[in-house]
């Protein structure tokens, strides 16, 4: 070591060149531009001028700039500074940071099992009587019984999706002549129409999803289930007062599987493999005619596909058992709690439980919220609109996704493996039963 | 403990020994170059070409990947871009410049990423070389059962070892670092510390475990003649025993850093929250969209972050330095 | 980030280096000036107690209280030996473990002999940095990025369609029909191994190659004197000068093997008969809640390493025997 200092210098010039350059693009453009916010809205909040609140969630980039948009104004009114950090593994993380004392203020949880794992485990924080007042007010009793455990009630819902939705092509629909079917009956027969017409396959679908693949299957069984068995049923079934290997259920999934492992009606060999993200894009090729898959799936038509009723693309409604038999519809959505108490804490909650935050929120596009107090010609696309105006249909019937309901050993675990092994060729008996089987005692 | 072959030549006098090893290191350069013809075949030259190319196909796949459009990722293979080259830099522009109000610029991860891996590198070697000498060259009760111990920690899964940490570090940190931040406003309240002793413990017991079976690897003459004239452990220690080490120190100073540099569990648990201390890899993870739609822009994103774990691999090269325990054969 | 921030994170940084080293150094100092009697204590207590209290804290109590874990059910309750029961006795628990004796005697043993293999072909070739680099990559890229480039190799569409996976490409080529390679048991358990193989080849390599180096020239030099072949300096001169060295890195990868989940997870959630024990534990304790089920799979983790354990205490003892 004839040069011993020579070591040392490699590291640290690495640094220092490092620092240098980043200094360029770090910038110091952060001074907010948010003076000419119209506070009027907010005086009834007060300031709190200098807090910090902390919040994390599993949404992440573009989606994560239209949630921050959407309270800059409360934010810079209030003066309460909101740090929000989105991450995908939030649901994996989110218990463990709670247990060792380290959870953000608020969260906001994807699924209502996770906040029930919660609330038992004794993190969360009751929702403050604000928060409860406005949900009272802007949602309905459905949506509100998500967040209630043993009589507590822990937050407001935030975002929402639909999970029934049929993707087509408005333009192949007009050219063949094929009417949306109103009905599952009609549905088969569309599906015969198109398979015996014999130049493309009627479905497409993608179940590949890494950890989580066999998810889309689950909303093909739970739409199933709700429609042919209908709501009581269905909440029998997520909360296990009815045994998943029940008849129904076993229904349901011959139902789904008259579509799903009929070869003349999808490419059964590829179904698991192809990734959920590219499941419906063969539709643009013309080389299916439908997919099913939620209302988010708009992200996923890629740039320069335009998403309307007379666009490339666009969706019909999961039909129910027979023509007049209500809507009845799953979905998913956003529950926001909180981990610790605190005014600001309590005004953060409080005004994203408002119509006014959903308003601004559905205003940056790209999602909706089943806040009643929406006004739907704020949606960005008429996708949304539509989506917007099914859950605030006094009449149609709003389930939660039921894997998102289920305890995480069935609902993130052996009801997706179960998806596979199904579409591997088991029978539907045999994997309702070992789903059972795994259902936490 | 390297054993030789009973034929070959092991003379020289111990005394030499100590400073044979600085001796061969010098002229060394001169002694490659003799060696070179003879050792390299045409045969395993082949070899190592067909490995090389084994290995490295389907990174360049990715590569090209990077470099092409989203539709065509998805519909046709890479290699199909020499056949009909469409080239693009959207995924790098979206990797380094798309801006959102969540995660600001790329910068502030980078630096973060520098300032979670550095320390998280420096402070377990020193630790675990300092343990690993002990372990080697102090005689004492329990050392082996101890060091077995410390080796099979390896196993314990990390993620069966956040909450406990989580827990001590809220009630022993936390005041700590809170008192940092008001006596030096500078440093804010969520601060590496957390991260840089996760990432240290965690890296201990495979640190120790290689750096020992190196260190130990020292012939005992080196450090008995050093012992006879004087010196004490910590002479020992720097003087003959890092000196020697230096190739395997190097060696797993490379893996820790990219080990750290490529984690995103550990930051994620002990960020405490906020985005303040998020590296690279948080802001890589969410570049795919809430709904996973933009994943081809991780293949840019590969290749951003691997620059600076291949910088350092490249800079700490020079220490695997041939014939530094030259001329110091036991017999 | 403003201009301040980044100060103050230099600031952290450069303190932070510098609070250690000087700790460090001044411990160091203070024990070598330590009265006599008693130096020795203080010395060994210099040098080991920093790593055993870190150790302790943050390894060894978690590990009781995992092992204390895996005699609880989900809420709590002592359910003495369940958890065990049930991880032998669920549907998958044979193949799972099955799965995992195929992945740890194949990882070591060929990212072991491929990367000593190319550490020593390349051993003092021109571009060695260069060819080390290539076959280090793999170790350095995210386990997000790897998932990506093993999809365009193990990719299938149905046939008749465009391939974008390699490997399907080939067969296509040739002629024959797209396989469903993660999906076709038991090749996709090896081609998932391939995938650990690829990673951790770049490990054996690097510290290999550095043992290599340590190897004294002249006895090198001597063997090719006495007209030994390569093999014969290979197995008389390279291999007991690196013996060390290779346990190291053996026993280094069977751990990291044992341990290894994301690879399984990202690429096949372990269906299709690919799960192996650590999948089926994070599966348990941080999916579906089963902590307990999660902390008995651990335990049995800590099980299945004990033989490489033993192993490393025998070679321990005779290396201290030989001192």
């Amino acid at each position: 070591m004839r040069s011993p200092h020579r070591r040392y210098t490699a590291p640290i010039a690495l640094f220092a060149v490092a620092g240098l350059t980043l200094a360029g693009c770090t910038g110091d453009i952060a001074a907010e531009e948010a003076a000419d916010a119209d506070c009027s809205e907010y005086e009834d909040y007060g300031t709190f001028e200098g807090e910090e609140v902390t919040i994390q969630g599993t949404i992440v980039d573009v989606e994560a700039d239209r949630l921050i948009a959407s309270w800059t104004d409360f934010a810079t009114c209030t003066g309460i500074e909101i740090d929000y950090q989105g991450s995908r593994d939030f649901e994996g993380n989110i218990a463990q940071l709670a247990e060792g004392g380290n959870a953000p203020d608020i969260g906001i949880v994807p699924q209502p099992g996770l906040v029930q794992l919660l609330a038992e485990n004794g993190y969360l924080m009751p929702a403050p009587a604000e928060v409860e007042a406005n949900v009272d007010e802007f949602w309905s009793e459905d949506w509100k019984a998500y967040s209630v455990f043993d009589g507590t009630f822990y937050g407001a819902p935030m975002l929402a999706s639909v999970k029934g939705y049929i993707w087509y092509s408005p333009a192949e629909f007009e050219e063949k002549g094929y009417a949306i079917p109103t009905s599952i009956p009609e549905l088969m027969e569309l599906s015969q129409t198109i398979a015996d017409e014999g130049d493309h396959l009627p479905w497409c679908a993608g179940m590949e999803s890494g950890e989580a693949t066999g998810w889309p299957g689950t909303d093909w069984i739970e739409d199933f289930v709700l429609r042919q068995a209908g709501p009581e049923v269905y909440d029998q079934w997520v909360t296990h007062e009815i045994p998943f290997n029940d008849p129904q259920i076993v229904e349901a999934f011959d139902a789904a599987g008259e579509i799903l492992k009929n070869p003349e009606f999808i490419d059964t060999e590829s179904l698991i493999s192809t990734p959920f993200q590219d499941g419906g894009l063969p539709i643009l090729d013309g080389e299916c005619s439908m997919h099913h898959q939620a209302s988010f799936y708009e992200v996923n038509w890629g740039e320069g596909v335009e998403v309307g009723p007379d666009g490339d693309v666009f969706a019909f409604l999961m039909p129910p058992m027979s023509a007049d038999d209500p809507i009845a519809v799953t979905g998913g959505g956003e529950t926001v709690v909180s981990f610790a108490e605190g005014d600001a804490i309590t005004a953060v909650m409080a005004h994203m439980s408002t119509d006014t935050f959903a308003n601004l929120r559905v205003s940056e596009g790209g999602s909706v919220s089943a806040n009643n107090g929406v006004d739907s010609a704020n949606a960005s696309s008429p996708l949304l609109e539509q989506t917007i105006e099914i859950l605030q249909d006094p009449e149609a019937t709003f389930r939660y996704d039921g894997s998102d309901l289920m305890p995480g050993a069935v609902g993130a675990n052996s009801f997706w493996k179960g998806i596979v092994s199904w579409l591997s060729g088991d029978s539907a008996r045999q994997t309702v039963d070992t789903i059972e089987s795994s259902w936490p005692s | 403990m390297s054993v030789s072959p009973v034929d070959l030549p092991v003379s020289r006098g111990t005394k030499a020994r100590t400073r044979g090893a600085i001796e061969v290191a010098a002229d060394d350069s001169t002694k490659t170059g003799r060696v070179k013809k003879r050792l390299t075949s045409r045969r395993a030259t082949f070899a190592a070409v067909i490995i090389a190319v084994l290995w490295t196909t389907p990174t360049f796949g990715l590569l090209i990947s990077s470099f092409r459009p989203a539709e065509q990722i998805r519909e046709t293979g890479w290699w199909t871009f020499f056949a009909n080259p469409a080239f693009t830099l959207d995924n790098y522009q979206d990797v380094l410049f798309s801006t959102s109000s969540s995660s600001p610029q790329l910068g502030s991860y980078f630096v973060n990423s520098l300032a979670i891996a550095i320390p998280g590198t420096i402070f377990p070697l020193v630790i675990a070389s300092m343990a690993a000498y002990a372990f080697a060259w102090i005689k004492f009760k329990f050392s082996g059962p101890l060091f077995i111990l410390i080796f099979a920690l390896q196993i314990v899964p990390i993620q069966m070892a956040l909450i406990p940490l989580l827990q001590g570090f809220g009630t022993i940190l936390r005041p700590g670092q809170q008192w940092l931040h008001d006596v030096v406003p500078f440093i804010p309240e969520q601060n590496y510390l957390p991260i840089w002793i996760a990432h240290t413990i965690f890296a201990l017991p495979l640190a120790i475990f290689l750096l020992h079976n190196f260190i130990s690897e020292i012939p005992s003459e080196v450090i008995e003649a050093a012992k006879v004239d004087g010196a004490s452990h910590t002479q020992l220690f720097f003087r003959i025993v890092l000196p020697l080490a230096l190739p395997a120190i190097a060696s797993f100073a490379i893996f820790q850093f990219l080990w750290v540099w490529n984690d995103l569990l550990v930051a994620l648990i002990f960020s405490g929250g906020t985005g303040d201390v998020s590296p690279l890899t948080q802001r890589l993870a969410e570049l795919t969209g809430t709904r996973g739609q933009d994943w081809q822009r991780l293949t840019a994103a590969a290749f951003v972050s691997l620059v600076v774990p291949l910088i350092v691999f490249f800079s700490l090269q020079r220490y695997f330095v041939r014939g530094l325990l030259a001329g110091s054969t036991k017999g | 980030m403003t201009t301040a921030d980044l100060i103050g994170k230099l600031i952290q940084v450069i303190g932070g280096l510098a609070i250690f080293a000087a700790v460090v150094g001044l411990i160091l100092f203070l024990v070598d000036r330590a009265p006599k009697r008693g130096r020795d204590y203080w010395q060994l207590a210099a040098f080991v107690a920093p790593a055993l209290l870190l150790l302790v804290s943050g390894l060894i109590y978690p590990a009781i209280r995992t092992t204390y874990l895996a005699f609880l059910n989900r809420d709590g309750d002592f359910t003495g030996f369940d958890n065990f029961v049930w991880a032998f006795t669920q549907p998958d628990a044979v193949r799972t473990l099955i799965n995992t004796v195929v992945w740890v005697v194949f990882v070591p043993l060929l990212s072991t002999s491929i990367g000593l293999a190319y550490a020593i072909f390349i051993d003092k070739s021109r571009g060695e940095k260069f060819f080390k680099a290539l076959v280090f990559m793999p170790m350095a890229i995210s386990m997000v990025g790897a998932g990506i480039i093993w999809k365009f190799v193990y990719d299938f569409k149905s046939q008749g369609r465009e391939q974008i996976g390699l490997l399907n490409a080939i067969v296509v080529a040739f002629g024959g029909e797209p396989v469903q390679w993660l999906q076709t048991s038991p090749l996709n358990t090896l081609l998932l191994i391939a995938v650990m193989i690829w990673i951790q080849t770049g490990f054996a390599m690097v510290v290999l190659s550095a043992s290599i180096k340590g190897i004294p020239l002249e006895q090198i030099e001597a063997a090719e004197l006495d007209g030994a072949s390569a093999w014969q300096r290979f197995t008389n001169v390279t291999l007991p000068g690196i013996r060390t060295a290779l346990v190291v890195v053996v026993t280094t990868i069977s751990i990291a093997t044992l341990k290894v989940f994301d690879i399984v997870r990202t690429m096949t959630a372990g269906n299709f008969d690919t799960s192996v024990v650590a999948n089926e534990m994070y599966t348990q304790a941080f999916r579906a809640n089963e902590v307990g089920r999660g902390a008995a799979l651990a335990v049995l983790l800590f099980l299945l390493v004990l033989p490489i354990v033993i192993y490393n205490v025998r070679v321990l003892a005779k290396q201290r025997e030989i001192r």
